[in-house]
């Protein structure tokens, strides 16, 4: 076991504190997170780790700031949802819903091994906190407009947000699902993609075009903002002044980098998957000391 | 043994569908609708009157319609997705993998239309492969109801199910098959009539002629056990060894391709229990134009094409 695995994880942040100590406390979080992140990665021997590190600060500032959830009440029924619709980043996901006390951090050792309930791709019937059984891209946003739905036949309050993956979106289930929420308007669901412009194998740009996907996603009825999906006043702003539009949902472009902020795996495709080796972990460590 | 009906009136199990689904949002304000532009093809057209903010029609998507669904029981609803069978299951077949059986979610799939009830708009909205490739997801419950009766309490058990339920919705006209005192139970056979001969396993639009075939044998002197299988996951296993052992030749019946429906599961399981000799009855591939009643003649599935079958093999099952 690696000292990384024995540190501290950040908790959910108290709102009454200064704004200042809010967002020092998301920073400080974000990169504790992306610390144990990176041990959990290297620990499986398997994993996501540029996604993982694409996405940290918007599902860290989610988790620790913005979602009203019960951690030792998981199911509550008018708890926020949220949905990890790019599966494949279950490394932050667990990461950050141990942080919030969903489950015992030292759980997170057992990443991807035999039996494990911490699967590769996140499954709600093993894990709690987990929302939907995702990992096939392009399920995540129709399940949260399900989600959306509800809430809304229920008269509730509660929001809905979903991250997808920027690559993702060339699966057409995505456009079928933007089509409905902005056909029912659903004011409080939330869609972040995490725009770090590459997928698996090469730039979005370079294998089906997504852009102009603010365009895109305005003709389809939803209200656009974009930010820089790693500046945490930035995203905590965006996410306390929901919706962006009244009457529409809201399809927020998160700029970030895959492998964000490792020197030596910052917009590097081959991040995508690639785990990295003993001494590449400490030196990422290093930079995230 | 089960009684069987004897009135001749044919009936849309549709209409069955469509009356259980508004008593089921009656007694339960959790219950909602998602369909694909499939009101009018649903019968749901009363159900939208009543109900209109519990009917979401999601518009022609059927793979966002499953994944909303997943999403409405997330959210504590109890969903009913209604869509032909043909395109409810091939285009949604991931999302049905995935956010309904793999997450465990409390979701009744209704497949209408299924099998060859659209005979003349040919292979492409024919849904003779539905249960095949339903059949292989795990954690998903696959009815095949005969009569509106069954149909009726099929969709109620569903509700009662802890975890998804595939229900197919017959459109073709079937007559009453059981009488009033039936009580469907998800994963019990009924035996329809007895036999020693043979026993014919049937579903859906096949159990009526699988009981004309019956009828037909009795003339000639051969006994023949009828069970309706209704649910064809997860299989009445006792039972079909009990027709394997006590029969010893086994014909099974569907409106469906003879690949991978539930002829292919009774295989399965006789294979495993007491291998004899058997008949599968389906459509062989991809079926020509013509109505629903034309090819399931065409195609042998009647009382006269059963009873051949069941002669052939008996021919098979003497040493």
């Amino acid at each position: 076991m690696t000292a990384t695995t024995q540190e501290t994880l950040p908790r959910r942040i108290d709102r009454s504190l200064p704004r200042e100590e809010q967002l020092r406390l998301l920073a400080n979080g974000s990169r504790l997170i992306r610390r144990r992140n990176l041990a959990l990665i290297e620990a499986a021997g398997l994993g996501h780790i540029g996604g993982d590190l694409s996405a940290a600060d918007i599902v860290a500032t989610l988790y620790l700031a913005v979602l009203d959830l019960d951690p030792s009440n998981p199911k509550l029924p008018d708890r926020d949802r949220f949905v990890m619709s790019k599966g494949h980043c279950s490394g932050v996901l667990y990461t950050t819903l141990a942080s919030c006390g969903f489950f015992d951090p030292a759980l997170l050792d057992e990443y991807m091994k035999p039996l494990s309930p911490l699967n590769g791709h996140p499954d709600s019937k093993k894990v709690p906190g987990v929302e939907a059984n995702t990992g096939p891209l392009g399920h995540g946003l129709p399940i949260a407009v399900g989600m959306a739905i509800a809430a809304a036949l229920d008269g509730s309050q509660r929001r809905t947000f979903c991250l997808v993956g920027d690559g993702e979106l060339q699966e057409g289930s995505n456009w079928e699902a933007l089509m409905a929420g902005g056909h029912r308007g659903l004011e409080r669901l939330t869609v972040i993609v995490d725009r770090n412009g590459l997928q698996q194998g090469a730039p979005t740009e370079k294998t089906s075009r997504l852009e102009p996907l603010a365009d895109k996603a305005r003709a389809f009825c939803w209200a656009v903002r974009e930010v820089d999906g790693h500046d945490h006043a930035a995203l905590l702003d965006l996410f306390e002044r929901l919706p962006v539009e009244a009457g529409r949902p809201s399809f927020v472009i998160a700029h970030t980098h895959k492998g964000n902020p490792v020197s030596f795996m910052r917009d590097r495709v081959e991040w995508h998957h690639k785990v990295p080796s003993a001494d590449q972990v400490r030196a990422a460590l290093e930079e995230l000391a | 043994m089960t009684a069987v009906a004897a009135e001749p009136t044919l009936y849309d199990c549709r209409d069955a569908f469509a009356a259980t689904v508004e008593a089921l949002a009656e007694a339960d304000e959790r219950v909602v609708v998602v369909c694909s532009d499939s009101v009018g093809s649903s019968k749901l057209g009363g159900f939208q009157q009543r109900f209109p903010q519990r009917l979401l029609n999601i518009g022609i998507a059927e793979q966002v319609m499953v994944g909303v669904a997943a999403g409405l029981a997330n959210g504590g609803k109890r969903p009913f997705v209604s869509g032909a069978s043909c395109f409810l299951t091939a285009r949604g077949l991931e999302q049905i993998k995935v956010d309904l059986a793999y997450t465990g979610a409390n979701v009744t799939l209704c497949g209408m239309s299924p099998g060859v009830a659209y005979g003349e708009l040919g292979p492409t909205h024919h849904s003779i492969e539905d249960i095949a490739w339903l059949r292989a997801i795990d954690n998903l419950v696959l009815i095949v109801p005969a009569d509106p009766l069954e149909t009726e309490q099929a969709l109620r058990a569903a509700t009662e199910h802890d975890g998804p339920v595939f229900v197919r919705v017959s459109r073709m006209g079937v007559p009453l098959v059981y009488g009033a005192d039936y009580r469907f139970r998800i994963g019990r056979a009924a035996r329809l009539a007895e036999g020693g001969d043979v026993t014919l396993i049937a579903n859906g639009t096949m159990i009526s002629r699988a009981l004309e075939a019956a009828t037909l044998l009795a003339a000639e002197g051969v006994g023949a056990r009828v069970v309706s299988m209704p649910t064809v996951k997860p299989l009445d296993v006792d039972e079909i060894a009990a027709a394997a052992e006590e029969t010893g030749a086994i014909v099974t019946v569907e409106e469906h391709s003879v690949r991978g429906g539930l002829g292919g599961a009774v295989a399965e399981a006789v294979v495993a229990q007491r291998p004899v000799p058997m008949r599968i009855l389906g459509f062989p591939g991809f079926a020509p134009t013509g109505s629903a009643s034309w090819l399931l003649d065409h195609f042998g599935l009647t009382g006269a094409g059963i009873r051949d079958a069941a002669v052939e093999l008996l021919e098979r099952k003497r040493p």
